[in-house]
């Protein structure tokens, strides 16, 4: 359209901006939450993610060595060392200190301060001090120095350690290479084969890759120590795989019969039938969850992964059927009527022509109840959560972790991170089909 | 077992009997019950034909209608009992016609939700209709936009709980003297000098806050379905108004937006319907305090903070009624549709 005639270049250059400020509010709000994860607490409350770049002005509670390690100098008693060091800290320039809480910026580099039990503390700009005492130093302690400093700018992944395991991340790191490579190896050699195996071949090996990360965080979630229950969320990230793949899988399946027999099948009452799906399309999930969590406890399958999937199941099959049927439809009826004359029964057809025919509506719902399944709390937390904490997926632990650690961003943004990156990988990388979905269940 | 092992064997499990069950049903049906040789033929080809397309539809009509139709009723039934655990440990249900009605209609904080979400219902598919149907006309124009397109599109891959986490971060609000690291703070406060604000605990207007959450989601799904809608158009349209001398505003609000008036109300029903059961946002963000309650989480209270199941269901039912109309409506355009 830009060479229609009356198009106004100034027009152009404004159309260019404003998309420009659509995109950059877009997605400013996940990058804020993808810088934040690298950084540390002191930080992340120092300064606001947009001043990562920068170095800040922190103020940092250090601690000079412990009383044992005094020497007796001329008569004195005299600690001295580096305030960065003791702490393992990198240096900084300091630019004020102080020795109480209620005055931080007491003095500058190079003043001695006097210490309450009546030793002196010097302090260089470079974090070199030297603490003097007329006196033994007594206590198991240093004493604390409340430090101002110019921080560099620094990143880590330490966040990702607390929150998922040590040494997680670079060990998916190392999965994803390798599937990587098998993906482009295994695409290499099936080059050749029809193009029905070809476009499967990334979902196999997709699942193969997630079997193989499922194995590797449950190995790892054990080398968790230490970390708290509401920090691990490596067994969260467990969870939520469990949950995810069978709840995405077997509607698909159920779904493909059934719209198969909608779409294809002459009998009476399918008119009726698929106004009842579209009907069932809208009703709220939140009206089946008590008559279903009765249902499920009073036929013994309580809370845990069978109820969930069979929750998620039920709930995701109006759209399902849906979709698929839209998409069935449409193909064209001489394959079928030619397959019939050929004496093919309507399981042969169903599986050998419909199912491979209909690759991209299924991909469109898998990743639309992928995400969904992936992304629930609501159901989750009715039919999957019970009192054991036992169980319990990435979003719950989320919501748990805003209410016992609110003010600790360095783990929420890294927890909140890890639950979006695997939907966000899956967007990216199949979007095409996710579009197609969006527009056959709602545009016609 | 380990709860992967265990997945993984359900997947099999369940995949696995879903196909045998299939298979086994359509080779009974072929060789046992109606086979298709012998003296009846003809007649068991045609009965096994009349009762195989209720043998593929069987199990995906057993879970819709145990899943979600059954609850309906389930509901309604449960709306009108109250719940009472009797001094042996057993529960009964006893009717009392409406008086969970009549309880719900007593408590302030229903009033609120109710309300919250007529505002919801107001601005949120307002909003991402404008926002997606601007997206998806000025992207539409430039040759980068199918990657400005996929990046506004992007949240919609992000969870509910997980946006919570984004926009709290944003709304987040330190001590005055301390550096903000909320961005509204950061910038309220050098621009009006005044003292950070918690905004989520502002009345009235942290709702809106809120509603921000879900307009940022929910654009990039209006402007994939807008953004179709107007490649749609015919452009024989937007020549003759090019011709007549119509200017490109005037060729978009009087020339594309009447053609895709049905897509518009399509985005705005679905978003409707989002927002309606709208739960995740204000259950991580607020939990209802601070008045920004709403219908999914009041009803959430309801059954598991309270645990009066009585007027859990009733507010579900008024959730239910929310929706009936967009029901009925769906249901008739694919009935029309079918003819």
């Amino acid at each position: 359209m830009d060479n229609i005639a009356g198009h106004k270049s100034s027009l152009t250059w404004a159309v260019h901006i404003s998309v420009v400020l659509l995109v950059a509010l877009w997605l400013f709000p996940t990058v804020g939450l993808f810088v934040s994860s690298f950084r540390t607490a002191d930080q992340i409350a120092s300064s606001g993610w947009w001043n990562a770049m920068f170095p800040t002005e922190q103020s940092l509670t250090l601690r000079t060595a412990d009383p044992d390690a005094q020497v007796q100098q001329d008569g004195v008693y005299v600690i001295e060392g580096n305030l960065f060091a003791v702490e393992g800290r990198d240096p900084a320039p300091i630019s004020t200190f102080g020795i109480s809480s209620r005055d931080v910026s007491a003095f500058q580099p190079g003043d001695t301060a006097e210490l309450r039990d009546g030793s002196a503390l010097t302090l260089q700009a470079n974090g070199d001090y030297r603490l003097v005492s007329a006196e033994e130093i007594t206590g198991t302690r240093g004493s604390r120095v409340f430090v101002s400093a110019e921080i560099p700018p620094e990143f880590t992944l330490r966040n990702y350690d607390t929150v998922l395991g040590q040494d997680v991340v670079q060990r998916l790191l190392m999965f994803v290479g390798a599937g990587l490579v098998l993906w482009g190896v295994a695409r290499f050699v099936l080059s050749s084969q029809p193009p029905v195996v070809a476009q499967a071949l990334p979902v196999v090996a997709g699942l193969a890759l997630m079997a193989a990360l499922a194995v590797g965080f449950g190995l790892s979630s054990g080398a968790a120590e230490g970390a708290q229950t509401t920090d691990d969320m490596a067994r969260a990230f467990l969870s939520t795989l469990t949950v995810t793949i069978p709840a995405t899988i077997i509607p698909i399946v159920v779904a493909a019969f059934a719209a198969y027999a909608l779409a294809w099948m002459d009998f009476p009452g399918r008119a009726l039938l698929i106004a009842f799906v579209v009907g069932l399309l809208v009703v709220p999930l939140q009206l089946a969850l008590i008559p279903l969590l009765k249902l499920h406890l009073s036929m013994g399958i309580g809370k845990g992964y069978l109820g969930v999937w069979l929750a998620h199941t039920g709930f995701g099959l109006p759209l399902a059927v849906y979709l698929l049927r839209n998409y069935m439809v449409g193909l064209p009826r001489d394959i079928i009527e030619n397959a019939r004359v050929d004496g093919a029964t309507e399981f042969q057809i169903f599986t050998k022509i419909i199912l491979p025919l209909s690759f991209p509506a299924l991909a469109s719902f898998a990743i639309f109840q992928f995400l969904w399944t992936w992304n629930d709390l609501l159901v989750a937390k009715v039919f999957l959560i019970d009192a054991s904490g036992q169980t319990t997926v990435m979003t719950n632990q989320i919501v748990e972790l805003l209410g016992t650690r609110g003010g600790n961003w360095e783990i929420l943004a890294t927890a909140a991170f890890v639950s979006i990156a695997v939907p966000l990988v899956v967007f990216f990388a199949m979007q095409r089909y996710l579009v197609r979905g969006l527009l056959a269940g709602s545009v016609k | 077992m380990h709860p992967a092992l265990q997945g993984l064997l359900t997947i099999v499990i369940g995949v696995g009997a879903c196909l045998s069950y299939f298979w086994a049903s359509n080779q009974f049906l072929d060789r046992v019950l109606f086979p298709a040789k012998g003296p009846n033929a003809g007649r068991n080809i045609n009965r096994a034909n009349m009762i195989r397309p209720w043998l593929f539809l069987f199990p995906a009509l057993f879970a819709l209608s145990l899943y979600l139709a059954y609850p309906v009723f389930e509901t309604i039934r449960l709306s009108l009992t109250d719940r009472v655990t009797q001094p042996d440990g057993t529960t009964v249900y006893h009717f009392v016609g409406l008086g969970n009605y009549i309880q719900m209609s007593g408590d302030p904080k229903f009033w609120e939700a109710l309300w919250n979400n007529m505002l919801w219902l107001i601005v949120v598919p307002a909003l991402s209709t404008a926002f997606g149907l601007m997206a998806a006309q000025l992207t539409d124009r430039i040759t980068w936009g199918n990657v400005a397109k996929s990046l506004i599109f992007m949240p919609m891959a992000i969870s509910f709980v997980g946006a919570a986490v984004i926009w709290k971060l944003i709304y987040d609000a330190r001590p005055p003297d301390a550096a903000q690291i909320g961005v509204l703070n950061a910038v309220y406060v050098s621009l009006t000098g005044n003292d950070p604000q918690q905004w989520l605990t502002v009345p009235f207007w942290n709702s809106f806050l809120l509603m921000v959450v879900l307009v940022w989601i929910q654009t990039g799904f209006a402007m994939v379905i807008l953004s179709a809608a107007l490649r749609g158009i015919p452009e024989e349209t937007i020549e003759a108004a090019i011709v007549d001398g119509a200017n490109p505003f005037q060729i978009f609000f009087k020339i594309k937006v009447p053609q895709i008036m049905p897509t518009i109300m399509l985005v705005w029903t679905t978003i409707t319907l989002v927002v309606l059961k709208i739960f995740d946002i204000v259950f991580a963000m607020t939990n209802g305090q601070w008045g920004t309650q709403v219908l999914a989480n009041y009803m959430f209270n309801q059954l598991f903070v309270t645990r009066d199941w009585g007027v859990g269901s009733a507010s579900a039912m008024v959730i239910m009624l929310l929706v009936t109309p967009i029901l009925v409506w769906n249901v008739r355009q694919a009935r029309k549709e079918m003819r």
